[in-house]
């Protein structure tokens, strides 16, 4: 968007007397809601939508594709059928999988599972924890994608298209509502696990909308953001004479030219001077009390998906809108290194107990009913296992797989999606990836067929033409 | 909050439209209403239009439908469009409910008042040729420019006056910016002042020829250009690995210094492989469209992410040349303008048929800086060009050659060839089994694979000639597995016996030969009379070297003595009993009267009957070998090797990298509509289909029906083209003004904003192609104006009537790209390294940047003069690209970029307050000063506050502003006097070097604040 676009929408947000704080944040990290879109396309037909019943977003990514086998859908029969071949109605001629192929074997679950709490939803003995918040979350098992490798998959998800340049979920929602945030990005993006999500920054891109709308990557250690703090030997007194000077001479230039813009940048600055206070004050959990440390497993300096869960909530609190959480290795093919067995066990271990404390410490704190918590992977994985050394792991699958959802509306203690014995194909409730956006959008007050951005010549949405708002599994 | 609003809106409308005695004007004022809001329904599309109406054909709106025509010129009352508008039934209301849109107020009343006054049509303005126009006259005094005097007639027409020059600091150090991208010196800009004050226009005039002239100039506008190219250092998706794209880079900015015509830089872009005997250089610049991303995860399907690459090359053309959305059409028709999803796959056919397949695939070796050398002796640069282009006809034309020489092998007397043979066709055949025989035109027969194990019997009337020989020729059919002559599942078979009968009697074979056996399997024993043996065609370790199985072979079947058959039937019996499924899938009979001479294997001819795809390295090696004989390719080599000897003694060249390029397949692929956009389903009802170019254009115009890239490419540069000059003139306006004469610059279709200048756009457009599509020409006439020169305060009396700066009654002050920002940081230190091109390089980056991708970058450091390279030479990783770029708004080079977004953002401030790179910069600059300034005393720092905004803004500083910085500098220097530690941990050795380190620490405190000043990161 040209800086003369920029300069309106500024013109109009100080028409409205909100102040510089208000200005700045316009800008900076997306307090711009529905009138960022041309000049023509004016506030109030996008004002249209609904109230919404949701305001904010923790979105528990499982980069890698956990196995609901193990972990949510229980399938005897595939046990029963275990080590035979699949039937060849597994492999029609368009069908693809990654890696196997026609003659593959079924692999039956080794995982014990159980009903949990009054809805009776079954977790396997891998998620101890998460079945404690069975009556609080919506278990959707028949979700099912379009594409079947990582990153690909990874950017459907997130932005409704497999290849890179759309907008993601966030960045869309950051769009829609702004932030609330006085110092704080309204998306932010945490990671964990022993190496980043495969398609990297696309994932929380702002593709064609204002890049302001991206998901800003917080670090775990370190400075939370880059270049938070200042070069060695400026303290926070000296820092603030360098902001006066700046400030200074650029209201001087302001005097001179007239430019709104320049306004604009005196804001940010100030409020870059506030981060760099309101950012490590965020980051630093040591002074959360030592039995929410330890319901969530967190350890004050560590860099884990605990902490961030634990961070996830503090950013909520602190006015963020939308809070993606990255952890990765759930890509258990049977090898050595990534299988069904132990490697999967330590990805549990490290989520279970975090995910369920998160859910917990929401509720507790009255913040669950206006925020939605998924935890999803990007696809499934396959009924038939992977022959590749002699541990157990399968293929990625993404005609039905499982994901849950909680809190933001959604109806608690809900089991939603049917699959066939063998867990292949979804038989009744299924729910596409565009559908899930288009429900999560709905509970956060938006009709996803109109929020949309007008870009080379077509009207942009995160459901593409798709997706239809699943009212079943809302409260 | 309303009114502020209204206040807005209706001054656009102001602008945009007009006052009521005015015509309404169906491309300015309908077609955007009738675009945005109907034509969704009522337009292109066949496939989603409703009660067959058309809105976008005059002819169509005016059928009458029932009893109303939905448009009746003249008389808007009985129009039904107006009864529907305006319906108060919500059901009934157009535009429906479930599009969500509607028309307003002012949208229903000029829809009215167009069809009072005729409802007349007007083709899309775009889409119609560029319009021959002469500078309008205006009223005010001494404006000659016709840039200005277009410019001006508009103001004129609102009565407005355009602003007052700028002052000549300012306007050197925008041309600056504009041109080169680098900040003037102060020396530079005092020289400039002067000449400016004795002749404004000539110096004005010089300075111009001088930015032009300098290679700076080709980085500066190179980079534009390689946004649109989506260049980036590595693949994309998540493996993201590095790529060797610089040389692409290179060619981009030798070819904009150079001057390079732009429709010459367009054909070679798009087709320079395609050019007779093209260069190097011309097969750098297809990099153009080698920028598309490679998946490299394991398990993709590459058919799919190449026809990803596909589409993004069709989409990127229609983009960067036509400023269309020609995306739109790849799942549906057009919705809006006239494209549809059969034309946009006929587009998608020009570039359907490269070698690339979601991979590196065809490469040239450049090596560094070799397409900006200007210092090799011109006589051995001839030499070298003139061998570089032969070598490339050479390898042009080389699958061809290989081809006609392996033609030659086939056709030289055979030893196979040893008895005149005659076709056997069979009369009766029959599979004991079931198996289908089909008799083929050619005689032979060929067999559908379904029974386990087979045995034909086959009837032939032979002739009068006495019969001594029978030949069996097993033949390779691409119906079989593997493309075998038999049904086994590599391609293999096992006759195990063969019998001959006349009138039902044996005859006897006394030898048996054949030009190929597998070991243990003789042809000997498929007349052994044993069916446990038989004769197969597999290769193992014991056969000789470079034999292939599944190519034509033949066995000869010789009796004691000639047989007569005398109208009696010569029956041939085929048994299979080795193995199941290993019967023979085609073959075919001959007779002769003589007895064949001695066969033997010939391997060369096996290789040649071998469909290329199938042979194996080994194989291709040893045909390559023998065709390293021929003289050509001796040719071949011999320049191969003078060139390395050339290039030797030229020296200075350094390492070689493979440049990825476009090079066209021998057999090109074959091209359907994908319904729905989807790679898989392939529209066979309307069949295959041949590139070609959207009807609503001029025609495309070539030589042969084998229409390729270059007739593509010179379709888009010809003259008659609508689009490519216009969408071309209008991005270059719009990197001087921040904003185009056609605001949506990257949609020229009937959705895209109306120009505010018509007739000034088709004047630069005309002026563009009559000057040889000289962009440096384009570029002198441009910010030789007025219009460009005017200063860039905002004006009170503007805001109101033209807040958006429109009709540009004054310049607009514009933040600096990411690169250019680093390169003044680097030019106000005095740290600047301008050397230009080669590989990309390492600035410092702060840690964690990998912290969220699959693979750790290796990133290490450069140290020395490559530590202080322009911006636009930072290697760029599409998965994590360097931080300071992405956050001033760098593009993420997935996908064309025609236009940046410029945000103002606090993780901005932050960056230039506190990144490691500025800061070294900052420190940079207080050397510099001291340096410069040497001394202790207080007008020694009043000096340097004076020679930092040369410096940094090239001008002086006002009393106010010297004053402030000055307070600042002696509070800085006071408080680190206090606390020597802080000083030190913010002075470098060099500064150390210099004076203490309080004063050294305070000067890089002020020289650090100026450089986060927005004048400096601002172009005025």
């Amino acid at each position: 968007m040209s800086s003369v676009l920029e300069q309106t929408r500024r013109h109009f947000f100080s028409d409205c007397a909100m102040g510089v704080g208000s200005i700045a944040l316009a800008n900076l990290f997306a307090n711009q809601n529905l009138y960022a879109n041309t000049e023509t396309e004016v506030a109030p037909t996008r004002l249209g939508h609904f109230t919404p019943k949701a305001k904010n977003v923790i979105y528990l990514f499982m980069a890698g594709g956990p196995s609901q086998f193990e972990l949510f859908s229980d399938k005897p029969k595939l046990r029963e059928l275990h080590g035979q071949p699949a039937p060849d109605s597994f492999f029609p001629k368009e069908k693809s999988f990654a890696f196997i192929g026609r003659g593959a074997k079924l692999l039956g679950s080794k995982r014990k599972f159980k009903q949990h709490g009054e809805s009776g939803i079954p977790f396997s003995e891998l998620l101890p924890h998460t079945g404690e918040i069975a009556d609080d979350i919506c278990m959707l098992n028949g979700i099912v994608t379009d594409v079947f490798n990582h990153g690909p998959a990874k950017l459907f998800m997130n932005t409704g298209f497999q290849v890179p340049g759309r907008p993601s979920l966030g960045s869309w929602v950051t769009y829609g509502l702004g932030s609330e945030s006085q110092n704080l990005p309204g998306f932010v993006v945490l990671q964990s696990g022993p190496r980043g999500p495969r398609a990297g920054n696309a994932l929380w891109s702002s593709g064609f909308l204002p890049s302001s709308y991206q998901g800003v990557p917080f670090r775990g250690t370190g400075d939370p953001i880059l270049n938070l703090t200042s070069p060695n030997g400026f303290n926070r007194e000296r820092e603030r004479g360098f902001y006066d000077l700046v400030g200074d001479l650029n209201q001087q230039r302001y005097d001179l030219t007239q430019d709104p813009e320049i306004k604009t940048r005196i804001a940010a600055s100030e409020m870059a001077y506030k981060m760099q206070t309101s950012a490590p004050e965020l980051m630093d959990i040591s002074s959360e009390p030592k039995h929410i440390l330890e319901m969530y497993g967190a350890e004050p300096g560590a860099n884990s998906y605990a902490n961030n869960c634990l961070l996830a909530r503090r950013m909520i609190e602190r006015g963020v809108r939308f809070v993606q959480l990255y952890h990765t290795d759930w890509d258990h093919h049977g090898n050595k290194g990534d299988n069904l067995g132990e490697p999967l066990e330590k990805r549990c271990q490290e989520v279970d107990a975090a995910s369920a404390a998160l859910v917990k410490d929401l509720k507790q704190r009255g913040l669950l009913d206006d925020t939605i918590v998924i935890w999803s992977g990007e696809f499934g994985r396959t009924p038939m296992g992977e022959e590749r050394e002699e541990y157990p792991g399968r293929d990625h699958h993404i005609d039905a797989f499982s994901l849950w959802v909680a809190g933001g509306g959604f109806k608690p203690g809900c089991l939603y999606g049917k699959t066939d014995e063998l867990g292949f194909n979804v038989i009744d409730e299924k729910i596409h990836v565009h559908d899930l956006h288009a429900t999560l959008l709905h509970q956060l007050g938006f009709d996803h067929e109109k929020l949309t951005f007008r870009f080379q010549g077509r009207d942009f949405r995160l459901t593409d033409v798709h997706g239809r708002v699943v009212e079943e599994v809302l409260a | 909050m309303k009114k502020s609003f209204c206040t807005i809106l209706t001054t656009l409308l102001l602008l945009s439209s007009l006052s009521a005695a005015e015509k309404v004007e169906y491309n300015r004022d309908i077609r955007p209403i009738l675009a945005d809001k109907c034509f969704q329904c009522h337009g292109p599309d066949e496939k989603s239009r409703e009660a067959e109406l058309r809105l976008d054909l005059r002819e169509s709106a005016l059928v009458p439908v029932s009893d109303l025509s939905p448009i009746k010129p003249g008389d808007a009352e009985h129009s039904a469009v107006m009864e529907r508008v305006q319906e108060a039934d919500p059901d009934l209301r157009m535009p429906p409910a479930a599009t969500k849109k509607t028309l307003t107020a002012r949208e229903i009343e000029l829809l009215r008042e167009w069809i009072n006054q005729g409802a007349e049509y007007q083709e899309h303005w775009a889409f119609l040729p560029v319009e021959k126009v002469e500078p309008p006259e205006v009223a005010t005094e001494g404006i000659d420019h016709p840039v200005d005097r277009f410019i001006v007639h508009k103001l004129e027409e609102r009565g407005l006056t355009p602003s007052p020059s700028a002052d000549p600091r300012t306007i050197i150090r925008r041309l600056h910016l504009d041109l080169v991208g680098l900040l003037p010196t102060p020396e530079r800009v005092d020289a400039f002042v002067a000449a400016y004050e004795s002749d404004r226009s000539a110096a004005i005039d010089q300075l111009v020829d001088e930015l032009l002239s300098s290679k700076h100039y080709g980085e500066r506008w190179g980079r534009h250009w390689l946004d649109q190219a989506r260049y980036a250092d590595s693949n994309g998706y998540t493996i993201d690995g590095k790529r060797g794209m610089w040389p692409y880079r290179d060619w981009v900015i030798r070819a904009l210094n150079d001057n390079m015509p732009f429709d010459q830089f367009t054909i070679e872009q798009l087709a320079g492989d395609l050019l007779p005997a093209p260069t190097k250089s011309q097969l750098v610049a297809t990099g153009f469209h080698r920028n598309t991303l490679i998946n490299q995860e394991g398990g993709t399907d590459d058919e799919q992410f190449r026809n990803e690459e596909v589409v993004d090359r069709v989409n990127t053309t229609g983009a960067v040349w036509m400023g269309l959305t020609l995306g739109c059409a790849q799942c549906h028709s057009h919705k809006f303008d006239p494209i549809s999803q059969k034309e946009y796959y006929q587009l998608f056919a020009f570039f359907n048929h490269t070698a690339d397949v979601n991979n590196a695939g065809p490469t040239v070796k450049v090596s560094e800086r070799e397409l900006l050398r200007e210092d090799i002796d011109p006589a051995l640069r001839a030499e070298l060009d003139g061998l570089e282009r032969r070598l490339s006809e050479l390898d042009q034309t080389r699958a061809a050659r290989q081809a006609a020489w392996e033609k030659t092998i086939t056709e030289r007397p055979s030893p196979l060839i040893l008895s005149d043979w005659e076709l056997l066709k069979p009369h009766e055949y029959k599979a004991q089994a079931g198996t289908n025989l089909a008799l083929q035109d050619d005689g032979s027969l060929l067999a559908s694979p379904g029974a386990k194990q087979e045995t034909y019997t086959l009837s032939f009337q032979p002739g009068d000639e006495p019969i001594r020989s029978i030949r069996l020729r097993t033949l390779p059919h691409k119906s079989l597995p593997q493309q075998g002559p038999g049904i086994a599942s590599n391609g293999n078979f096992v006759l195990s016996e063969i019998e001959f009968l006349k009138n039902g009697k044996p005859i006897p074979v006394i030898r048996a030969q054949a030009d190929h056996s597998q070991p243990n399997y003789p042809v000997e024993h498929a007349v052994d009379g044993n069916p446990k043996t038989g004769w197969a065609i597999n290769i193992d370790e014991n056969s000789p070297p470079f034999v292939v199985m599944n190519a034509p072979h033949e066995a000869h079947f010789i009796f004691a003595e000639p047989i007569s058959f005398e109208g009696e039937p010569l029956t041939i019996i085929m048994h299979h009993d080795v193995n199941e499924e290993y019967h023979l899938g085609h073959f075919a009979f001959d007779a002769s009267s003589s007895e064949p001479s001695d066969i033997f294997e010939d391997p060369l001819l096996q290789l040649v009957n071998t469909p290329s795809g199938q042979r194996t390295a080994a194989q291709k090696n040893r045909l390559t070998e023998e065709f390293n004989k021929t003289e050509q390719e001796k040719e071949r080599a011999g320049t191969e090797n003078r060139i390395s000897v050339l290039r030797e003694q030229i020296g200075g060249f350094g390492e070689m990298i493979p440049a990825m390029v476009m090079q066209e397949l021998e057999e090109p692929r074959e091209t359907y509509i994908q319904i729905r956009g989807d790679f898989l389903r392939k529209d066979k009802e309307t069949g295959l289909l041949t590139a070609n170019t959207p009807e609503v254009f001029p025609a495309l115009e070539s030589s042969d029906d084998n229409v390729n890239r270059l007739d593509l490419a010179h379709w888009l540069v010809s003259a008659e083209h609508p689009l490519t000059a216009r969408v071309t003139v209008n991005r270059i306006w719009m990197r001087y003004f921040g904003q185009g004469l056609v605001k949506t610059e990257n949609d020229f279709g009937t959705q895209g904003t109306y120009p505010t200048h018509p007739k000034l756009l088709d004047w630069l457009a005309q002026y563009f192609v009559d000057s040889d599509w000289s962009m440096k020409k384009l570029h002198k006439l441009i910010v030789t104006s007025e219009t460009y020169l005017q200063a860039s305060r905002h004006r009170d009396d503007l805001e109101q009537v033209d807040p958006l700066n429109l009709l540009l009654a004054r310049q607009n002050r514009l933040r600096l790209d990411a690169e250019i920002l680093r390169d003044v940081s680097l030019c106000a230190s005095g740290l600047f390294n301008g050397m230009i091109g080669g590989p990309s390089v390492h600035p410092p980056q702060p840690d964690g940047v990998y912290a969220f991708t699959q693979d750790k970058k290796e990133w290490k450091t450069d140290e020395g003069a490559n530590r202080y390279r322009r911006g636009m030479y930072t290697i760029f990783y599409r998965s994590a690209p360097y931080p300071f770029l992405t956050t001033f708004n760098v593009p993420d080079m997935q996908s064309v970029c025609t236009s940046r977004t410029r945000t103002n953002t606090p993780l901005q401030s932050l960056t230039m307050a506190n990144d490691a790179t500025i800061f070294e910069m900052a420190q940079g600059l207080a050397q510099r000063l001291l340096t410069e300034i040497p001394g202790e005393d207080d007008s020694v720092n009043k000096e340097r506050v004076i020679r930092l905004f040369r410096l940094c803004y090239a001008r002086e500083p006002s009393e106010t502003e010297r004053e402030r910085v000055l307070a600042y500098q002696q509070q800085q220097q006071q408080l680190f006097a206090e606390d020597q530690d802080a000083a030190k941990a913010v002075i470098n050795p060099k500064l150390a070097e210099l004076t203490s380190p309080a004063i050294g620490a305070s000067w890089a405190a002020v020289s650090r604040a100026i450089m986060n000043t927005d004048e400096f990161l601002t172009r005025e």
